[in-house]
């Protein structure tokens, strides 16, 4: 256990940022000092149509059609969703389905390609001068672009724009804290691309018509700072680089809002309510590559590494290259891990099929080994408090536990599970090793599930009612007609008669 | 190639877990141990390795009817811990039997009965000392002079006296320093009497004094403490507000009323109040987990302990004040929690910035 030093300790930022948190072996020097390298075009690419948070894309080609790197291949559908675009070019194999990157394993739609080698670029998108465009220009590409949040959720870009006509913002936080351990993805963009970075962000204030710029870093990167800081004047509004103590989960929106302006996010609302919009760092540099050389979502950098890889290292590859291509390049396994991961080692998703595809949220593969996961035998809870310590949304995971244990679902709620973000610095302090994030997501699940049945059984309610109340207005509709129609009988025949009478005795008294 | 099928994070993992959390407590316990027993002698020995191998067979025993797997229980050392703490509150020459049937409340009846490591309401080894001093008022008020190893009984006579109740060592039997005081207290005199015939605070600290195993060296307690403070396994918050409520109240009786009451650092180095603060009343399973929550959990140990002592019919009111608050636990930890992100004290969402503040009008 390495001890944070005195200072370390003393330093007003690392005792008062956010509540809680934890500080798991960083793990970043594998890989922090290393360039990104650019991997060669690999034999085979499979694109999935679902690489974001929100409705698939629609397919655009068919098997056996040639396509040119840039090419649109996934058109968006919906108002939440984003396109998808040929990495490289060469002829499309297989429009079907595949195993999609996430641990359940289950397949999705698959456009997969086989590239020609020559990596020939279609026509690109059409270029903006984001200091002539409007806003809804700059939007209109970033969406043409599909792009979408790099850091790991995948929300849509251009849709988190949109929330300009919604809210008064007056701040755009880019995210550059990288809190996961072992990833430096985020850190080497903003050391070699600091310059495209800042220049995305300014395009990205333009387009919210903000007047502030905030780039968080967290301490642990003092080049990455400086490299930033070199640009802090080249837009022509406010552009600060905030310094955020190391501190896992500080990467989380809401924290790190916290703990740049000192302002806490409402529960169950948005950080735009505060008019602070947060974007990843990679999201803004890939705005600069969209709006400056129409070039659309391709690519990215993620890191591989881990103590089974071979030759840790970031690498810039193109979406859709499978998991195990991208390995070979780093120079393989060296031992069999005990996980292989996408994403960081708190919140990343196991894969068990190493064919699977990079998709435009993959921010890091790693392959950890046994000593690195310390995976141990579950004990009970000791209430050591550890998970309460530990949890930056001030919850009790301890309890939430029990509660889900026992199938005390509405318990659980009542003592915050949906405040949640499921972070997982819980489970990583517990010293029983209990798996805590795993439970709150099962009851969650669960918890949306029986919503879902409950609407539905509301809904299906709701339309017996309406559907008796429209057939007891319509019998009662008929009913009145009949009873109108039958007063209106009843009263000619009383007037017929009534006639007859008072026409007869003229009548009778006529002749 | 096979990997594991694993779901969510994380992936990587503390490098604390129960067995190494139980390893430095028992660490942290033992420069204290060893000097006690050193202090007095082989009676003291055999005595503590009685209790400690009939907690861990108890511990095994237990998970056996219980059906249990018993490798991970019987590994992790919490019953070895518990035996150990049980014998900090024995006295040096207590008789064999005692220390099994401590190991044995605090094991079966203290834990497993509760349904074992983490779900017990009381601290095993504060049960087994309340029950022991209630239903065996000689053996467990029966205290010596520190003889120390080399002047004390020998290795036979340490057998014969743990294991036959033998009587014929001649130890300096004597009244510990709390029962010094309350006896004499009761008897009419004042502090300002007894305290000449108290030990001094130097022997106190160093523990050259009757008592029990846990009682005798406070400073040495005091250190193993404030080691396990540094290594993060316990927090501060319990031992300060344990120490600080007992010193609180009896300085202010102390100054109302100083023929009466004894002075704080008599209390604070007297009895096993070094040992509860920071060994006892911070067991992780019998205590609130926050911090606000712990606070009042020490403020009512330690007051407790100083109603007991200066008004109660046991002179110490350790085993009986940490008991009375396990029992709050539960209901310390309804009212007090931490304050969720992002919502009010009370659970409703924090008001929007652009929104009114919302109030009675």
């Amino acid at each position: 256990m390495a001890f944070p030093s005195l200072a370390a300790l003393l330093r007003p930022s690392q005792i008062f940022a956010v509540r809680g948190g934890v500080h798991p072996e960083p793990g970043k020097h594998l890989t922090a000092e290393a360039e990104v390298l650019d991997m060669p075009v690999p034999p085979l690419v499979r694109v999935p149509l679902q690489q974001h948070s929100g409705a698939m894309a629609e397919p655009l080609v068919r098997r056996d059609d040639i396509v040119l790197k840039g090419q649109l291949i996934g058109q968006a559908r919906g108002a939440m969703s984003a396109n998808i675009h040929a990495p490289t070019s060469g002829r499309v194999i297989a429009v079907g389905h595949f195993t999609a990157p996430h641990p359940s394993n289950l397949p999705i739609p698959t456009i997969t390609i086989r590239s020609d080698g020559e990596d020939r670029w279609g026509p690109r998108l059409p270029r903006l001068r984001p200091e002539d465009a409007n806003p809804d220009e700059i939007a209109a590409q970033i969406e043409r672009a599909g792009i979408v949040g790099l850091g790991g959720a995948a929300f849509p870009a251009a849709v988190k724009l949109n929330q300009r006509r919604k809210y008064a913002l007056d701040l755009l936080l880019l995210n550059g804290a990288e809190c996961e351990p072992y990833l430096t993805c985020d850190d080497r963009l903003m050391r070699e691309h600091a310059e495209g970075l800042v220049d995305g962000a300014g395009i990205m204030a333009r387009a919210l018509g903000v007047s502030r710029i905030v780039i968080a870093v967290e301490a642990n990167k003092p080049e990455a700072i400086a490299a930033l800081r070199r640009y802090k004047h080249a837009l022509g509004i406010a552009l600060s680089v905030a310094v955020v103590p190391t501190q896992y989960p500080m990467g989380s929106a809401k924290h790190l809002v916290l703990a740049v302006t000192g302002k806490e996010t409402p529960a169950r609302a948005r950080t735009a309510e505060l008019g602070v919009l947060v974007y990843n760092v990679g999201t803004a540099h890939a705005v600069h590559l969209a709006v400056r050389y129409g070039e659309p979502l391709i690519s990215r950098i993620l890191t591989v590494s881990g103590r089974a890889i071979a030759r840790p290292a970031n690498v810039r590859v193109l979406i859709g290259t499978p998991v195990a291509d991208v390995i070979a390049f780093c120079g393989g396994l060296t031992a069999e891990p005990d996980r292989v991961l996408l994403g960081g080692p708190m919140m990343g998703l196991p894969i068990q099929n190493l064919r699977v595809p990079v998709v435009k949220g993959t921010c890091g593969i790693l392959a950890l080994s046994a000593a690195e996961t310390r995976a141990s035998a579950q004990m009970p809870c000791i209430r050591c408090g550890s998970c309460v310590q530990a949890c930056p949304c001030g919850l009790t995971p301890f309890e939430m536990n029990a509660r889900i244990h026992a199938g005390d679902l509405d318990g659980a709620v009542k003592v915050g599970l949906m405040d949640c973000i499921a972070c997982g610095a819980c489970a990583y302090a517990c010293p029983s090793s209990i798996p805590l994030v795993q439970a709150f997501d099962h009851a969650k699940g669960k918890l949306a599930e029986t919503q879902s049945r409950k609407h539905q059984q509301e809904e299906t309610r709701r339309l017996a009612i309406a559907r008796q109340a429209r057939e007891a207005a319509m019998a009662e509709a008929k009913r009145q007609a009949m009873a109108r129609r039958k007063a209106e009988m009843a009263a000619r025949k009383a007037t017929e008669p009534g006639a007859a009478v008072a026409e007869l005795p003229p009548a009778q008294a006529a002749p | 190639m096979t990997l594991h099928i694993t779901g969510a994070g994380p992936h990587t993992h503390t490098l604390f877990t129960v067995s190494r959390t139980m390893q430095a407590v028992i660490a942290a316990l033992t420069p204290a141990t060893g000097f006690a027993l050193y202090q007095f002698g082989w009676p003291a020995i055999f005595l503590f390795l009685v209790t400690l191998l009939s907690a861990w067979l108890f511990e095994v025993a237990s998970l056996w009817v219980a059906r249990r797997p018993i490798a991970p229980f019987a590994r992790d050392g919490s019953a070895l811990l518990t035996g150990w703490l049980v014998a900090m509150t024995l006295p040096p020459y207590a008789p064999w039997w005692v220390g099994v049937l401590g190991s044995g409340i605090a094991i079966v009846i203290g834990k497993h009965l509760f349904g074992g490591l983490g779900q017990n309401l009381f601290n095993p080894a504060m049960v087994a000392r309340a029950m022991l001093v209630i239903a065996l008022p000689v053996q467990m008020t029966t205290w010596v002079v520190p003889p120390g190893l080399l002047n004390g009984p020998d290795l036979w006579q340490g057998l014969a006296i743990t294991f036959a109740g033998a009587q014929e060592y001649d130890a300096i039997s004597s009244a510990s320093t709390l029962s010094q005081i309350q006896s004499q207290l009761g008897a009419g005199a004042s502090m300002a009497e007894i305290a000449p015939t108290l030990p001094d605070l130097r022997a106190r600290l160093i523990g050259l004094m009757p008592g029990s195993l846990g009682e005798t060296s406070t400073l040495l307690i005091l250190l193993g403490g404030l080691g396990l403070m540094a290594m993060r396994i316990i927090s501060p918050v319990i031992p300060l507000s344990v120490l600080g409520a007992l010193a609180v109240l009896s300085g202010i009786s102390a100054a109302l009323a100083p023929g009466r009451f004894a002075p704080p650092m008599l209390h604070l180095t007297s009895g096993s109040v070094m040992l509860c603060a920071f060994f006892i009343a911070t067991d992780y399973v019998t205590s609130p987990v926050t911090a606000a929550g712990k606070m009042v959990y020490g403020i009512g140990i330690g007051a407790l302990i100083f109603v007991i002592r200066s008004f109660g019919a046991f002179p110490e009111g350790v085993a009986f004040a940490v008991l009375l608050m396990n029992a709050c636990t539960p209901l310390i930890e309804t009212y007090v929690r931490p304050r969720i992100f992002g919502r009010t004290r009370s659970g409703k969402p924090l008001p929007a910035p652009g929104s009114p503040p919302r109030g009675k009008p």
